[in-house]
């Protein structure tokens, strides 16, 4: 099982490195440097939205910080163009430390009380975003210099700098889950009191994964700025990428591997034919909210586990689903949990 | 120092209308453990309502209350029951935050197409009235605001008492299961008391309209604001979100008062992160942890 | 000498209800102690109270010789006091191993290792062996019948090896069979030096597992003795029986 898992990443990966050789059309790896973009913030919420159950919905400030600062660092001269990449894990350590106390704060108690520090956190971002003017520019935005890449394949950097940061999100999600983080959190997320009353370490596992979520999405936010090269602060700092990171991941499955890379590679390509459309960003506010309460509602588990749970089912054919006392050991019941874990 | 005073009146006045509003959210609180996210997306709802009634009939906003009141409890009821209703009781918690977020973005996306995001408010023409109380300002429509806000919370307060609705609440709010036994419709309860917190906000957004320009955009300062108040006053204690609210009025108003109306909303943050520092019950709250 | 656990003088209101009223007893090391009292003497508040859950009004709480006011339940169980709930609460999601391994506790290294190390597994097995549950290692543990499930959290508090475990009704809601077995793991742990004290209804079980016996009314200690002494005790009759 472990070996098909691996098996799964290597054609994943080893086919998105090769694709923006075979992908002529610009606007085709434009679309792809976003879903990757997407799959990785989706990837880094489910951190602490998925595996910890503590739904952030501020993680756009995050998001925002990183974009502002690439901003910030490199408004005018970007030396030769690879600079601000090799900048980035120090913006995304910066974002992680920097979120440790709000963290702390933020999750002292409850869930939600953590969204409401974290809505809280996001409008905030957005309204310095607009005011601190002599920083940000404010309402006129900020500019980011120029990557001098050659032309026609002016995208493929940043491609595979979203890539990049895709696999680091994977591997942190994948992390977590073989680690005893991962098992802490999922005890946190299942009963928060009882964890911490057999010993769990609640509060350092809650801010490693939320220290870890914040710099991975400051990060994404960094390479953002630096390719659509003009950010405005209603765009970094922007509800709506919540609301997709969210959504995302509901959709493929929470606390699940696959799940928010799987929710990114089917509704980015979507937004994006939707886009030329219909165009104007409120619809896309109506139609985020309106499919997010469908799935809420029809497809609570998301794709991957619902598929998981299929099969399991299927494997269970004919014995009772509730294990009495004295159960033999089965099989395909192992088989089974081990699939849904992965 | 009579720029604080007048200050000091104005936060008393705005935060008499955060009552209203953080009452409804702290009743919602209290009978489903759940903080209701689109709060602040009912009263820009109400106001556009509002709005719409005044520029297409001439009504009144003070009298459009009676129009948009049970509106608005309906739009609760309906939102209960057809989202948050079938959650399972065990992810309920997390999820009715996620989908209550849903909706106020949903309603966002919705006037946004239909009123497009320029700037309204209400101006019956009096808005802008005030008196000249021994050389303070006190705002005419902040006071009968105010009024209002006080009325409805006696409103509110008749019904949680003496009516049977009321009881249903109380008792669902103190120990569900013991008033289940007692014959308490669970479902229904929880139904019709989101609508009841959603009725809260249209009389708030008639006064929201009137006092500031609103855009679909302007529930994210409210709900940060009404996040805070029920925050501060204790999750689930109405009296404490209502002292909370007059309390941040006031601090509000001070901070636009002697450093810059911006900073006012950053003061809410601020106060939030040192409450949960220091108090996480807040001013009345019960234990904030989870079920034992 | 010092008894395992120090109960003085504890109190905790609740709005006008004093659910737990001036408490004090003592439960010595090595043995295997009953709370008992009628409906709402504050048996459960008091555990709350023990283990961190709920901060007292007043009073103090001593384990060991040290006191533990207002420590919190985490750095209580790795000293060594674990509890179980009246409602069995164990972690659905996870498997029965894995309950187990997350009971068990880590270092701050082990928490960045592996989710389950050989060790843990071992360990873990070992335990589920003794309880007969090894067959089920891999389910997960919200598939579990009730009885069972109570079984899994007295077994998952056990891998910390506590000096003394609070039992909260671990026979309510479970058949003949079940109460035989957890009587059996109770006496098998208390042989190697587990102490317990236990909230429990079931009168036969008290009499002939426990001793001494602790009895609560109205959250006060009203008698402490022999299960024997204490059943013939005017005050525990009229506690249960009086108005």
């Amino acid at each position: 099982m472990r070996g098909a898992g691996l098996l799964t990443a290597a054609v994943f990966f080893g086919a998105l490195t090769l694709l923006p050789f075979a992908v002529g059309a610009q606007w085709l790896l434009n679309m792809l440097i976003f879903t990757l973009m997407y799959a990785s913030l989706a990837s880094a919420w489910n951190l602490v939205g998925g595996y910890a159950g503590y739904p952030s919905l501020g993680h756009a400030a995050f998001f925002g910080v990183g974009a502002y600062a690439i901003a910030i660092l490199f408004e005018d001269s970007v030396g030769d163009g690879y600079l601000p990449f090799f900048l980035l894990p120090l913006i995304g350590v910066g974002a992680a430390v920097v979120s440790v106390p709000i963290g702390w704060i933020a999750m002292r108690t409850r869930a939600d009380v953590f969204a409401i520090v974290t809505i809280t956190l996001l409008f905030i971002t957005q309204t310095l975003a607009f005011n601190l003017r002599d920083v940000t520019g404010g309402a006129q935005g900020k500019s980011v210099g120029v990557a001098p890449f050659p032309v026609d394949t002016y995208g493929r950097p940043f491609y595979y700098a979203m890539l990049a940061l895709l696999g680091l999100a994977m591997s942190a999600s994948f992390y977590v889950r073989h680690s005893k983080i991962g098992l802490s959190l999922l005890a946190v997320r299942a009963d928060e009191d009882k964890a911490h009353g057999v010993g769990v370490r609640v509060t350092a596992v809650k801010l490693i994964a939320f220290a870890a979520s914040a710099g991975i999405t400051a990060m994404v936010g960094g390479v953002w700025a630096y390719y659509v090269g003009f950010i405005y602060p209603q765009f970094a700092v922007d509800p709506l990428l919540t609301i997709g990171m969210v959504l995302m991941t509901f959709l493929g499955g929470r606390a699940t591997l696959w799940g928010p890379v799987v929710g990114a590679f089917i509704l980015v390509p979507a937004q994006q034919s939707f886009a030329y459309q219909l165009g104007a960003s409120q619809v896309y506010l109506l139609a985020y909210a309106a499919i997010f309460l469908i799935i809420m509602l029809f497809l609570p588990r998301g794709i991957l586990p619902t598929i998981t749970d299929r099969l399991y089912r299927q494997g269970k054919h004919g014995e009772g689903s509730r294990a009495k006392a004295a159960g033999s050991s089965d099989e395909v019941t192992r088989d089974a949990l081990r699939i849904a874990e992965r | 120092m009579h720029a604080l005073v007048q200050a000091v009146i104005l936060g008393v006045l705005t935060g008499g209308v955060y009552a209203l509003m953080a009452s409804g959210q702290t009743l919602i609180f209290g009978i489903m453990k759940v903080v209701n996210l689109a709060q602040a997306a009912f009263v820009i709802l109400s106001a556009y309502l509002t709005f719409s009634l005044f520029t297409l009939t001439g009504l009144d906003p003070f009298l459009s209350i009676l129009i948009t009141t049970p509106v608005l409890f309906v739009i609760g009821v309906a939102t209960q029951w057809t989202l948050l209703r079938p959650l399972r009781p065990d992810e309920a918690s997390q999820l009715s935050l996620l989908v209550t977020f849903a909706v106020a973005l949903g309603l966002e996306g919705a006037l946004a197409l239909l009123y497009n995001t320029t700037f309204r408010s209400i101006q019956p023409g009096y808005e802008n009235f005030s008196w000249t109380v021994s050389g303070y300002q006190v705002n005419a429509v902040r006071f009968y605001a105010c009024l209002l806000s006080l009325g409805m919370l006696g409103l509110l307060y008749l019904v949680l008492r003496h009516t049977k609705l009321g009881w249903a609440i109380r008792a669902t709010v103190q120990n569900p299961m013991s008033a289940q036994l007692l014959g308490v419709n669970a479902r229904l309860v929880a139904a019709y008391g989101f609508g009841l917190g959603a009725a809260t906000a249209a009389a708030a957004g008639a006064v929201f309209g009137m006092i500031s320009p609103f855009n679909p955009g302007s529930h994210y300062d409210l709900i940060s604001r009404l996040l805070t108040i029920v925050v501060l006053g204790g999750l689930g204690s109405i009296g404490g979100s209502i002292i909370a609210a007059l309390a941040m009025g006031i601090v509000g108003s001070i901070v636009a008062a002697l450093v810059a109306p911006i900073w006012s909303d950053f003061s809410f943050f601020v106060v939030l992160l040192l409450v949960l520092l220091l108090r996480p019950r807040g001013l009345f709250g019960a234990r904030v942890r989870g079920a034992l | 000498m010092t008894a395992l656990l120090e109960v003085d003088r504890l109190s905790k209101h609740f709005g006008g209800v004093r659910a737990v009223d001036g408490c004090t007893f003592s439960v010595e090391e090595g043995t295997i102690t009953a709370l008992i009292g009628p409906n709402g003497s504050g048996k459960t508040t008091a555990f709350n109270l023990i283990t961190g859950y709920l901060k007292p009004d007043s009073g103090a709480v001593r384990f060991g010789g040290h006191s533990v006011k207002n420590q919190d339940p985490a750095r209580l169980y790795r000293l060594g006091l674990s509890r179980t709930f009246q409602q069995a609460r164990i972690f659905p999601d996870l498997s029965v191993e894995e309950n187990l391994v997350i009971a068990a506790g880590c270092s701050w290294r082990g928490l960045f290792g592996a989710r389950r190390t050989r060790g843990d597994r071992l360990r873990a097995l070992a335990m589920l062996e003794e309880f007969r549950l090894a067959g089920l290692a891999d389910l997960a543990a919200g598939e579990l019948s009730y009885g069972q499930r109570k079984l899994l959290e007295f077994a998952a508090v056990l891998m910390s090896r506590p000096r003394l475990v609070l039992l909260d009704e671990p026979t309510a809601g479970v058949n003949a069979v079940m109460i035989n077995t957890m009587e059996h793991h109770i006496r098998a742990r208390h042989k190697e030096g587990v102490t317990f004290l236990i909230v429990e209804h079931d009168m036969q079980l008290v009499m002939r597992l426990c001793d001494p016996v602790i009895v609560l009314d109205r959250g006060a200690t009203i008698a402490m003795g022999a299960p024997a002494e204490v059943q013939v005790n005017p005050l525990v009759l009229d506690a249960y029986l009086g108005g």
